[in-house]
């Protein structure tokens, strides 16, 4: 919060200024660069990362540490002796009951999960948005909100309700199960991404398209389809993360150890209830937990954003 | 077909070779280090047979593990064995007829006579039908003392809970905090309703009310005794702030704690650190007076299965738990005592013995979760952590809360 | 889905007005089944049988043995839900607040044409791409007094430094509201940076003829135009606030005491911990009915009022 209170400092410091000055706030790039405003400007952009970063920042350095290290005490040290044995413990050796080969055996199960389900929702969010925005029918904004009401119940409550659904389908314990749990899960959210988005999609262009005799399908594949590449960037990274990080449902609705999630691999080393907690090996499995979302997030950083700006925000 | 399995059995015991090899999902929450070993002591038995153990572990305890257990009983999909604690966890699903009656394992083995003490069979036992096969056997009843501290502050270890209490102010002055004690509820209430209880109020009215309900018992002069200790203990505990109980143990052998109300499993700890129990660490059953051992530990359960062969190596793997061999192997490196009077362990130091003493001479009583529900034992973690975080709520609040609860509880 | 022999029939309900109203905009009906479906069955279904489950004695297994308002009088006597509630409403407000104008305050600092936006943006962004377990884990650890941010300070020289949120019962949450915000509010400000960008060059060139300063332009003139911005905004955070839970869980496990219980934690410890589903399921029925309470009259003026063509 302390940010908060800066900024308007700073505004009051470049007030004046600012009325002075040819540019304003948002012209073009100035080249004068340590005018006092961008001094602060960058000063609290600097100090709030410094908020973000140090997390990430004391994994980094603690999974590069030994066990002694550790137990000196200061987690926010470099480390004296760079070692990599936390990281290769964590990947292949860690222990989960007596299966010991670390998270290695999980990530392939997540891929697969991973995959469909993000494929699935995003193409299933989007025809939802586009028939919500479109081609509303009586009842559609009843379904939409019931649907919105479900973004905010608790996973766990459902845990019962749903494993009995999916043992009535006959799909209690397999992949398929898991796939259609998770797409239920993620549809409120991207639903309503899509929505958004595709109302802000001119009306001409629909209308048009009607006129010209094209039905439901074909204005979504010809038309609306080619236009979201953006908001589908957003719903995938949503889905990617979402559905990489659960462990509550790859861990319940999957009846075999062998094709559990890495996240349960995950929860087993950072979880342990007994014995001596080796943060070392707990960082360097959190990171590389993370790495897929993570890599994702920052090789589509500027389509993530640009994705935003064309669906999130034209409600 | 009783003939068949018993023959079964028996083979099981006797020649490690089976017939038909069967892949059996066995899931549990044991995954720390020494716990994981024990585990591993279990499966290589099991695939000593010619069968295959399927681990299925869940790290996190219980509350994590257990929806993911029950999800897959409801959801038609069972493992084939799985840990619940001694007690009345499995009750429900014993009714429901989800679980697999191992009546005649336990028959052809005679578990009758062999497990001790008998209660632990009787958890097992439902209208006559076993249900379960006990694994191993741990107690909460233990004060453990540490060595870096008594001699930093000078002073000999304490015998019991009132030499303790006078020991404490010493320990402050030498910069020790008497009593570690870790954050989490079950810690906090398991010292009162387990040990305190017992130590203080006694072995009846710690009965009275576990296996009574005996509200009145609780507003009682016993009772108050064990509330007021309590209260003062939490005076000791400020200072170290630690959530989880190894954490706490740590604080002992590192001498910034001087005491730990925990059970037998925090022994596995002071072994890690190489420390020897009567030297380094003391360890004071029962806080040192009228030293009784409730006979917690785990069991395993056999969820029901239309495929006869797994039902039938269901019956196998019971059967082979309870061996002694078995037995002997995994409880050695688990830190807990076996269910079967007639086996030794192979390591035994100064604190476990006392232990084994205890068990041998009958001084036993069940665990908490034995007589009570898991719902009231919810109900008495949130009362006891809320008292111990709360330092305006005094000890005759939290004695009428308690009587409340004990009241309503089945 | 067939799209072949669908197509013509809804030319046809163009063309030809009201046929039959259950054909009419076929296509758009079928496409949304798998919505309906998760909308009515999985959803509304579920919440049903969640509540039909609270009115019984369900222990470790759902069952139906009636117990009438037994679950409620309990959940409502019970000091633990109570403190759930007031500490999920602390943590609501000022999450909310927090996350708000956290988030929108760096976006605006990052539309100002900066250098090294990127670096920025994915600096703040990254912590949503870990799961709460992990954030919890990782803010316990910083914040934890013998190893953390007071030890280094004190290490320092400020001997009487003290930073120990996580052990002091009056402002545990604030604790957990660092690493809340720390996750949550990246996304947040993608959102908003996004929605400022969507903002025509004009109307800030307008505001300078005017004379507006830029605080006041901020708040008089960008914020309000970007209010589906802050609605998509509000969802998402609002929605994480009800079902906090995991990050408590790593962080404090609801200590110290039951100083930082959640309503979420309540309904787990009592389903799975003490194993009666009836307590677990009332529990949750009085969440739902608040988010309900809470969320259908502004859903209706939100999503129900206009009406596209």
């Amino acid at each position: 919060m302390a940010n908060i209170g800066m900024l308007n400092a700073a505004n009051a410091v470049t007030m004046p200024l600012g009325r002075t000055l040819p540019e304003g706030p948002r012209g073009k790039k100035p080249r004068k660069r340590l005018s006092r405003g961008n001094i602060i400007v960058y000063g609290t952009l600097f100090v709030v990362a410094l908020y973000y970063a140090l997390p990430l920042y004391v994994m980094i350095v603690t999974s590069l540490k030994g066990m002694p290290e550790i137990r000196m005490g200061n987690i926010f040290a470099p480390p004296l002796e760079i070692t990599f044995e936390p990281w290769v413990k964590a990947w292949k050796e860690a222990c989960t009951g007596i299966n010991c080969d670390g998270l290695s055996r999980g990530f392939s199960n997540s891929v697969r999960i991973l995959i469909p389900s993000v494929i699935l929702s995003v193409a299933i969010a989007s025809v939802n948005g586009y028939a919500l925005s479109m081609w509303k029918f009586r009842g559609s904004e009843v379904f939409f909100t019931i649907l919105m009401i479900g973004a905010f119940i608790p996973y766990q409550v459902m845990l019962y309700p749903i494993v009995i659904l999916l043992r009535e389908a006959g799909l209690y314990g397999s992949l398929t199960g898991l796939v259609l749990v998770h797409v239920a899960f993620g549809m409120p959210i991207n639903t309503l991404l899509f929505r958004n988005y595709f109302a802000s999609i001119p009306e001409e262009l629909f209308k048009a398209a009607r006129v010209d005799g094209a039905g439901f399908w074909a204005i979504f594949f010809k038309i609306i389809l080619p236009m979201s590449l953006p908001i589908c960037v957003v719903a995938f990274i949503i889905q990617v993360t979402g559905i990489w990080n659960d462990f509550l449902f790859g861990v319940t609705y999957i009846s075999s150890p062998d094709r559990y999630p890495m996240t349960v691999q995950l929860n087993n080393i950072v979880n342990s209830v007994q014995g001596v907690k080796e943060y070392n090996v707990n960082m360097a499995a959190t990171l590389l937990t993370g790495l897929v979302p993570l890599v994702i997030y920052f090789a589509s950083g500027k389509l993530f954003v640009r994705g935003i700006a064309a669906g999130a925000v034209k409600g | 077909m009783k003939l068949s399995t018993q023959l079964l059995a028996a083979t099981a015991i006797c020649a490690a070779s089976s017939a038909g090899a069967v892949d059996l999902e066995v899931m549990h929450w044991w995954t720390s280090g020494g716990e994981a070993a024990a585990v591993s002591k279990l499966a290589e038995a099991w695939n000593a047979t010619g069968n295959t153990w399927v681990d299925g572990a869940i790290a996190g305890g219980g509350d994590t593990a257990r929806p993911v257990m029950v999800s897959r009983i409801i959801g038609g999909d069972p493992p084939a064995a799985f840990q619940f604690n001694h007690g009345r966890q499995a009750e429900e699903l014993i009714d429901a007829g989800l679980l697999l009656d191992i009546t005649d394992v336990a028959e052809a083995q005679g578990w009758k006579d062999i497990v001790n003490p008998p209660s632990l069979l009787e958890s097992c036992t439902v209208d006559g039908k076993i249900y379960c096969a006990p694994i191993n056997i741990h107690s909460w009843n233990w004060m453990w003392l540490s060595g870096p501290a008594y001699e930093k502050a000078g002073i000999e270890m304490p015998t019991d809970w009132n030499s303790f209490m006078e020991s404490a102010e010493a320990l402050r002055a030498a910069g020790v905090t008497p009593l570690a004690m870790g954050g989490q509820s079950w810690q906090q209430a398991g010292a009162f309703n387990n040990v305190m209880t017992i130590a203080i109020a006694g072995k009846d009215a710690w009965l009275s009310v576990m296996q009574d309900k005996n509200a009145e018992t609780v507003m009682g002069p016993e009772y108050t005794a064990a509330f007021e200790a309590y209260a003062a203990a939490r005076e000791l505990s400020t200072g170290i702030n630690v959530q989880d109980w190894n954490q706490a143990t740590n604080a002992l052998i590192n001498g910034e704690g001087g005491a730990q109300i925990m059970g037998d499993w925090a022994q596995g700890e002071f072994a890690v650190a190489g420390m020897t129990a009567g030297e380094d660490y003391g360890c004071l059953p029962g806080l040192g007076m009228g030293a009784y051992l409730q006979t917690g530990g785990d069991a395993f359960y056999f969820p029901v299965n239309d495929d006869p062969e797994i039902t039938a190596g269901q019956k196998e793997l019971a059967a082979m738990l309870l061996s002694p061999e078995v037995q002997v192997a995994f409880n050695s490196v688990k830190g807990s005592l076996p269910v079967r009077g007639d086996v030794d362990l192979t390591t035994v130091n100064e604190c476990t013995q006392k232990g084994l003493d205890l068990l041998a001479n009958g001084q036993t009583l069940p665990a908490s979760e034995q007589l009570i529900a898991p719902d009231t034992i919810t109900q008495l973690n949130d009362l006891m952590t809320e008292f111990w975080n709360t330092p305006s709520m005094t000890a005759a609040e939290v004695q009428q809360q308690y009587a409340d609860i004990i009241a309503q509880a089945e | 889905m067939t799209t072949t022999d669908i197509r013509p029939q809804t030319g046809r309900s163009a063309a030809v007005r009201r046929p039959s109203r259950l054909l009419r905009n076929l296509s758009s009906k079928v496409a949304m089944l798998p919505l309906i479906f998760t909308a009515l069955v999985i959803f509304l279904g579920g919440t049903i049988w969640t509540v039909v489950y609270s009115f019984t004695k369900s222990g470790l297994l759902p069952r139906l043995s009636w117990a009438g308002l037994d679950q409620y009088e309990r959940l409502w006597s019970s000091r633990k839900w109570i403190v759930s509630i007031e500490n999920l409403a602390v943590y609501g407000v000022f999450s909310l607040i927090g996350t708000l104008v956290i988030g929108f305050t760096l976006a605006a600092l990052l539309d100002r044409k900066i250098r090294g936006e990127a670096v920025f943006r994915s600096i703040f962004l990254y912590p949503f791409a870990l799961s709460f377990i992990v954030t919890g884990l990782v803010w316990q650890w910083i914040l934890n007094p013998e190893l953390g941010l007071q030890h280094v300070v004190r290490g320092m020289g400020f001997e009487s430094f003290t930073f120990d949120p996580l052990n002091n019962p009056n402002i545990v949450m604030f604790g957990l509201l660092i690493a809340g915000l720390w996750q949550g509010t990246g996304l947040i400000m993608c959102i908003m940076l996004a929605g400022l960008r969507g903002i025509d060059d004009d109307i800030w060139k307008a505001a300078r003829v005017d004379g507006i300063g830029t605080v006041k332009t901020y708040i008089r003139i960008i914020i309000p135009m970007m209010r589906p911005v802050f609605v998509t905004s509000l969802v998402l955070i609002a929605a994480g606030i009800v079902k906090l839970y995991d990050l408590v869980v790593a962080q404090t496990s609801g200590g110290p005491g039951i100083s930082s219980e959640v309503p979420a934690k309540y309904v787990m410890t009592a389903m799975f911990g003490g194993q009666n589903l009836g307590q677990g399921f009332a529990a949750s029925t009085m969440m739902l009915l608040m988010v309900v309470i809470i969320l259908i009259p502004w859903a209706y003026l939100e999503f129900g009022g206009k009406r596209r063509g």
